[in-house]
């Protein structure tokens, strides 16, 4: 099998390339101005949170040295929580407790910390060590995401999360990542995580791929990857798309989990979102864009516009490929 | 897509306006558009810098008399407020003069000559004047002549037997109390004389392209009955002479303060191949905005760089069109500018190793938690521990190329391991080999372009082009298709459906 294609063959299956993804869609859509909203996530969490966005509760932010000092007075009633950088860059920086016993927290490796630990890794966040251009920081808590059990036997550590492209306020495209041991228990692609390609009109699985080759069961558990089917799907998909509102980016990536008790929230935005997730999903992205950079959009309410993605972008439905004075006609 | 007309538009406009001006200047001036073999014509510029002490001020400065190999073409002498004038006779000298200069003042005198091996003058020497020594030098001269006269032939002969009696080590007792005594150029004129062969001192300006702030050397010059051959002191004959101009004969100092302290003169140089007269009129043309009127100095800066475009455009095109990954945007034209000093070969052997030192010793600093700019300043003075280091044990090894290492820009190589180390902890050693490979292959590839003769020649004398440049970088800016690598990354398509 040739490891190259042509770019003839690329363009009649409509991938998306970086270059088209840059200079098309991220900076036609996406206003520079908005970028440090999501690229700090305690203002998107803030700014997602007034909006009414479920996110992972804010329980306290450490702004100064002289908050680190009265730290253990707010963590006393806390069993478990999470600890994050405002501006950390790849996941560093993350410190995961899930219990307390005595003076000392319970790391989720189930290693021991003093709370001596705990401001350290706080001071270390504040003067910014975990940020990647080295700038002062703010550190925050928040609440311990309890991943949905349904998940529990598709992931090696880590926390599943649901990447969902919206374009205009459109989920378009939609994957599921799964660490594994390969990836560190990081949900990163690149890094030898698996990305389950997902029908964005039922949150089934399309295919999974880990490494750009097909796979069918998770290489640590053991799970087949092919027949799930993400729950509160629709509840999922209103939430990414009420993150146009919010963040007023037209090209976004939102990253997704699904709490046990919660439902979905979000954890993450991205402005600048990849596009493996089109390997993921067996299909490009471009027919998708185009189809909706060729209608009337501003008047659609949030559930209009998911029910609109369910109907056209499903793999199942061919819609997408035809011709867009068609699609005009159809829609009126 | 969108808004594609303005900037077709403003590529149209540079395009245009880059091809005509090249051209119009070509045309004008008689610009060549590739460089030609013919006679080589070097700008050389003294730089005379000294502090006034207020009151009259005169200053001397000796010039290059007629001489084998080189035609003096043009002459002249930028300095307002001052008087000049030049004082010809056997040893020409340019002398400026000014009433009241005040603080530091800065003088130029420029020179253009034109090698041609045709030209041949050989005024031979005075009368030698009867040497004098004192004991106990006297005995020890007339031992080493005693010495060496026997087993050579004639002038040149003797001369190449007393500098390697000179240089004998360990040194003849006789010897070393002349040696000790006496500076090495002087000891060997006067030996020399002693033995009735003329021979006398010459300050000699090594011609290299685009050096700054260079300085005289002392050489030797011994009449073998025909013409004056040139020696090194401590090495021997010098056969190579073409990139040689003799600067002055004679013993008394290349330049003369009065009325001023602490004056140095310093010597920068550019070779050209156009003609003297082509590039007078440019000069003398005030409408024309040409590199070609700022001090030879500045001139031999822009050479370098007038090259960067060059190596942008390649970083554009590799990342663009290519899809190449490379650690810091436009690193990669930095190193290749360093590449065009050390030559590519020890440059990047010296690169990769200081690089890969850097990263081993940087991976235990990330276990002391250091804050970002501290870890950067402690890699900087690492980087410069290195490249001593390095240096060092090259120079004792014998590789003089080890020595070009100090052209690579310090904060760069620091900033380069530090990006290349975080890459390492966060996405694993796979990337920082791609992104590592990918800036070493953009930065050769750049240097390969930047090193053809002919862009350099383009980008120097007809700097306009680079608006052609701009135009295919801002049309590159808008290239939508997909990059070369990503037919590998979405292969993966080929036999869906």
């Amino acid at each position: 099998m040739s490891r190259w294609i042509t770019p003839f063959q690329l363009r009649d299956k409509g991938i998306l390339g970086m270059n088209r993804r840059n200079v098309g869609y991220i900076s036609r859509y996406n206003d520079r101005r908005q970028f440090p909203l999501v690229d700090n996530k305690l203002t998107t969490k803030q700014v997602a949170e007034e909006a009414g966005l479920a996110v992972p509760k804010l329980i306290k932010v450490i702004e100064t040295q002289h908050d680190i000092e009265w730290v253990q007075e707010e963590l006393a009633e806390l069993d478990e929580f999470v600890a994050k950088p405002a501006q950390g860059s790849g996941g560093k920086g993350i410190l995961v407790v899930t219990g307390q016993v005595g003076d000392n927290y319970q790391k989720a490796s189930g290693e021991m910390i003093t709370l001596a630990d705990v401001k350290r890794h706080l001071t270390n966040t504040l003067s910014g060590l975990h940020s990647l251009g080295g700038r002062n920081d703010v550190a925050f808590f928040e609440e311990l995401v309890k991943v949905n059990p349904y998940f529990n036997q598709f992931s090696h550590e880590g926390v599943p999360d649901i990447r969902l492209i919206t374009f205009k306020g459109f989920p378009v495209m939609g994957m599921l990542r799964l660490a594994t041991k390969s990836s560190d228990g990081k949900a990163n692609l690149h890094q030898g995580a698996i990305g389950v390609g997902l029908d964005i009109a039922t949150g089934q699985a399309i295919r999974a791929v880990q490494n750009n080759h097909l796979v069918s069961h998770h290489p640590d558990t053991g799970a087949s990857l092919e027949d799930i089917a993400v729950p509160n799907w629709h509840q999922l998909l209103l939430l990414a798309a009420q993150c146009f509102e919010v963040t007023e980016l037209g090209y976004l990536g939102c990253d997704i989990v699904i709490d046990r008790q919660r439902g979905p929230l979000i954890l993450e935005l991205n402005a600048r979102p990849g596009l493996s997730i089109q390997i993921a999903n067996n299909t490009g992205l471009l027919p998708r864009l185009t189809h909706i950079e060729g209608k009337k959009t501003r008047r659609m309410s949030i559930e209009e516009r998911v029910d609109y993605a369910r109907e056209h972008f499903s793999p199942q439905m061919r819609d997408t490929q035809l011709p867009l004075d068609h699609i005009k006609e159809q829609v009126g | 897509m969108n808004n594609r007309g303005p900037v077709l538009f403003i590529v149209l406009i540079l395009f245009a306006v880059g091809i005509g001006a090249a051209t119009f200047r070509h045309q004008m001036y008689d610009i060549p558009w590739t460089p030609s073999s013919q006679a080589m014509v070097w700008q050389v510029e003294a730089r005379i810098e000294f502090t006034a002490q207020g009151g009259p001020s005169q200053v001397f400065l000796t010039l290059p008399p007629e001489q084998s190999g080189f035609d003096i073409v043009q002459e002249s002498a930028a300095s307002s407020g001052w008087g000049f004038s030049i004082e010809p006779g056997e040893q020409r000298r340019a002398h400026w003069s000014q009433r009241n200069p005040l603080d530091r003042q800065i003088l130029f005198y420029k020179l253009d000559i034109v090698t041609n091996k045709d030209v041949q003058a050989a005024s031979g020497p005075g009368e030698i004047s009867p040497v004098v020594w004192d004991e106990p030098y006297q005995t020890a001269v007339d031992h080493l002549l005693s010495t060496v006269y026997p087993t050579s032939a004639d002038a040149h002969t003797l001369t190449l037997r007393i500098i390697q009696a000179l240089g004998r080590i360990p040194a003849d007792q006789n010897l070393s109390l002349l040696t000790a005594n006496f500076e090495q150029q002087d000891l060997l004129v006067r030996v020399l004389r002693s033995a009735q062969v003329p021979a006398r001192k010459v300050q000699v300006l090594v011609l290299e392209d685009g050096r700054r702030r260079q300085s005289l050397a002392s050489y030797l010059q011994v009449w073998d009955g025909e013409k004056w051959r040139l020696y090194n002191p401590s090495e021997g004959e010098l056969t190579e002479t073409a990139n040689l101009l003799l600067w002055q004969t004679g013993n008394p100092a290349v330049l003369e303060v009065l009325g001023g302290t602490n004056s140095r003169v310093t010597f920068s140089m550019i070779s050209e191949t156009r003609s003297g007269t082509i590039l007078a009129q440019e000069q003398a043309d005030d409408l024309a905005l040409s590199l070609y009127n700022l001090p030879i100095a500045e001139q031999g800066m822009f050479k370098l760089i007038m090259l960067l475009p060059v190596g942008a455009f390649v970083v554009a095109l590799l990342r663009i069109l290519v899809g190449l990954r490379t650690s810091g945007t436009f690193m990669p034209v930095l190193i290749a500018l360093a590449f065009l000093q050390t030559e590519l070969i020890p440059g990047l052997t010296s690169f990769v190793i200081v690089v890969a030192i850097g990263l081993f010793i940087r991976s235990y600093l990330s276990s002391l938690n250091l804050l970002l700019v501290a870890r950067i300043a402690t890699l900087v003075v690492l980087v410069i521990g290195i490249i001593s280091i390095f240096s060092i044990v090259s120079f004792r090894l014998g590789l003089i190329q080890g020595l070009t290492i100090t052209f690579f820009p310090m904060i760069i190589l620091a900033w380069t391991i530090e990006r290349m180390s975080i890459t390492w902890e966060e996405e694993g050693p796979k990337e920082v080999f791609i992104q590592g490979g990918g800036s070493l292959f953009v930065a050769v590839l750049a240097y390969l372009l930047m090193s053809v003769p002919e862009v350099e020649h383009l980008v120097f004398h007809f700097p306009e082009l680079h608006l052609v440049l701009l135009a295919f970088i801002m049309l590159l800016g808008r290239y939508t298709g997909y990059r070369l690598l990503e037919l590998n990354r979405f292969a993966a398509f080929r036999n869906s459906q």
